[in-house]
């Protein structure tokens, strides 16, 4: 069936039940997205932003209802991170929906699902939510608008700065395929900071689509660390974006890391809208078999005076396939602005494909910019002075593999997260990091319980 | 210790070594001396199992086995170590790891405990000192940064720390001021004992002033065409590479 026509069938199968637990606010919205979907639909092979990835592959299967059932499970008895032991507080978000575990989060700052936020917190949800989204013009974000069941909201009020670690984790769990839609938001007030790490974490073996957006939001004079870490099974489809809005004297540091996945595309946008702010995007990926993954950005320096830095880089083996899309606008009047732009590849066999794009759009004169990508093989020569001190080739190869990555961790500012994050790197590289390895459900062929 | 019998060798289809015969004993230093040209690094290139070149004929027998069998590692890790004419930098791999990883492997190979951490450590201050490397050079990427010098008194550190039984140096010499020169062969010479041998390669007469030879050959067009005691090396700094290729009639 016509992919369109399927979500615009469910979108009207559904509009009864959004409308009873939606505000006003948030059942407009769904409406103003229904209209664009109709219009515009979903991204294409004619998409330019999409033209790497055959969204087509992702319908393949047949998905069951993006409504999803409140799990039964007590999830907080079988999960464990591979990040565990990091202080942190702990946010599980099971296919989609908030699991409240009735954990305490430091008190001041406010953390709940995006259903009880829209009634509860009416102000600060309203003055944000998709004023980010609404602006990117991407198919698949306008669908979480239009059709997602729930997400989480988190909002650090003025002047404070969260203690520990905010990490979320993403379950995906059950019986059949699923479709989970939703959608997160960020706000940071002025002069506060937050860290977040994102897992990403599928416990079954059905084939998954999750559509993931979350909007940032950081006010004037705080900071925003943002990690994402995916490692997904083969069969699963992801698309998560992220739409960042920085303000004055502010500071956003992304870091996207893609261990596994079947097909995976990350959006991130990040627009600098006040002066003096510094953006630091990071981006690894580790992929083989047949793993496709795209990671499309755009920073937007709208303002003077601020600094982004992109670096991106990718391993990809055996028949492995990647899409980097990098684009950078310094809008007219942006002086002074400073933004570099790198991606950097390693194929390490014939059939490993990589496609890299790098843009650069300048109206301003007076600003300091580069950008450039490559793709290579692993060096000869040094994989032949390491195995001349009798390193196997194997150890040699992920020698060089790991100083490739390593280049990111140097980047990284979060010193507790940047170890732990290097000790999945290295067992991601040795091949001793798989999808289950990670939870203490007893998996029998890939078979979880949950 | 080491027999090489009629080697041929070829890249890319051009062969460089034509019959090399050459035999070194426990102990000994041999220096290879030849113009540009002639071979010598390809040499060394062979006989460490670089996989670019491709022996076509002859054999080499290491220790009573047959070398070209070999992986590069496995050469290795029986005690060949070639201090490279070019050192290669490696962004992103400590030396300290790439020492430890080196190490290990090796004592694995051998069939002794792997060194821990601290055991580690303090062997790595004692080869520094010994080597007189005086520089935090183990704190740094592989050869990152290093000046021509300093790569060359960390393929010398390195041989310390592996204690090879052939050490073959290539050109270790080029690129070295005297001071660097006398060091580098100091530490060559301190880690000679009678079960360890060296090939030395060079252009000049300069390094075997430090390093003393007890046979020189004289490599050209891929043959070795004379072979002497270390007053062969004096004749030739004084005669020139000329003197051989009027020897060689041409």
């Amino acid at each position: 069936m016509d992919i369109k026509k399927k979500y615009i069938d469910i979108f009207e199968s559904c509009a009864e039940q959004f409308r009873k637990f939606d505000t006003d606010f948030v059942f407009a919205k769904r409406n103003e997205a229904f209209e664009t979907f109709k219009i515009n639909g979903l991204p294409t092979a004619k998409t330019e932003n999409y033209r790497n990835l055959n969204v087509n592959d992702i319908f393949s299967t047949e998905f069951g209802s993006i409504m999803q059932a409140k799990t039964n499970i007590d999830l907080n008895e079988y999960f464990k991170c591979e990040v565990e032991n990091m202080d942190a507080d702990v946010i599980l978000l099971s296919n989609g929906k908030y699991y409240d575990n009735n954990k305490a989060v430091d008190g001041k700052i406010i953390i709940c699902s995006m259903k009880e936020a829209q009634q509860k917190h009416r102000e600060i949800f309203e003055k944000y939510y998709n004023r980010s989204a609404s602006t990117f013009g991407d198919g698949f974000v306008n669908l979480s608008t239009m059709l997602a069941d729930d997400g989480l909201f988190v909002y650090v009020p003025k002047n404070t700065h969260a203690e520990k670690t905010l990490q979320i984790i993403n379950l995906t769990h059950g019986f059949g395929n699923k479709n989970i839609i939703k959608r997160n938001l960020i706000v940071l007030d002025e002069n506060s900071s937050l860290s977040v790490v994102v897992c990403d974490h599928t416990l079954n073996s059905s084939s998954n689509f999750v559509i993931d957006t979350t909007e940032s939001f950081v006010g004037n004079g705080s900071k925003l660390t943002h990690y994402t870490l995916q490692n997904e099974p083969d069969k699963s489809s992801l698309v998560s974006s992220h739409l960042a809005e920085i303000g004055e004297n502010a500071n956003v540091e992304s870091f996207v890391l893609t261990l596994h996945g079947g097909i995976v595309r990350n959006n991130l946008r990040v627009r600098l809208n006040g002066e003096h702010s510094d953006a630091n995007l990071l981006g690894l990926y580790l992929i083989d078999r047949q793993q496709y993954v795209d990671n499309y950005t755009l920073i937007e320096h709208l303002v003077p005076n601020c600094n982004s830095n992109e670096l991106y880089k990718g391993i990809l083996d055996e028949q492995a396939r990647g899409s980097f899309m990098g684009k950078i606008i310094v809008h007219e009047g942006a002086q002074k602005t400073a933004a570099y732009q790198t991606n950097r590849n390693l194929c390490l066999t014939g059939d490993a494909r990589m496609t890299t794009k790098p843009q650069l759009e300048i109206y301003a004169d007076d600003v300091q910019c580069s950008h450039g990508a490559t793709v290579g093989q692993l060096d000869e020569e040094a994989l032949f002075y390491l195995r001349q001190r009798g390193i196997s080739t194997k150890e040699a190869k992920l020698m060089l593999m790991f100083a490739f990555a390593n280049d990111i961790l140097m980047n990284m500012h979060i010193e507790p997260l940047k170890e732990r994050i290097s000790n999945m790197i290295n067992s991601r590289l040795r091949g001793e990091l798989s999808e289950c390895s990670n939870c203490l459900l007893n998996c029998e062929g890939g078979n979880c319980k949950a | 210790m080491l027999t090489i019998k009629n080697l041929h060798a070829e890249i890319n289809g051009k062969e460089i070594l034509k019959g090399i015969n050459l035999e070194i004993k426990a102990g000994e230093v041999h220096a290879i001396m030849g113009p540009n040209g002639s071979g010598k690094s390809t040499l060394s290139a062979v006989l460490t199992g670089n996989e670019n070149y491709k022996v076509t004929e002859g054999e080499v027998i290491f220790k009573g086995r047959n070398l070209l069998e070999m992986s590069v590692e496995q050469r290795a890790k029986e005690g060949i170590f070639l201090s490279f004419q070019y050192p290669v930098e490696i962004p992103g791999v400590s030396m300290i790891n790439f020492m430890k990883t080196a190490i290990n492997e090796q004592r694995k190979y051998r069939g002794l405990p792997e060194l821990t951490a601290s055991e580690f450590l303090k062997y790595t201050r004692e080869m520094k000192e010994f080597v007189e490397l005086k520089d935090d050079l183990a704190n740094r990427q592989v050869n990152v940064g290093f000046s021509g010098g300093e790569k060359k008194r960390n393929e010398i550190f390195q041989m310390a720390m592996l204690r090879p039984c052939l050490s073959i140096l290539d050109e270790t010499d080029s690129g070295l001021d005297i001071d660097a020169l006398r060091i580098v062969a100091n530490g060559v010479n301190k880690l000679k004992t009678p079960e360890t041998s060296c090939i030395v390669i060079t252009h000049y007469q300069r390094l075997l002033d430090f390093i003393v030879p007890d046979v020189v050959h004289i490599l050209y067009n891929g043959r070795i065409v004379k072979t002497a005691g270390k007053e062969l090396a004096l004749e030739l700094e004084e005669k020139g590479y000329g003197w051989i290729k009027e020897q060689m009639g041409e």
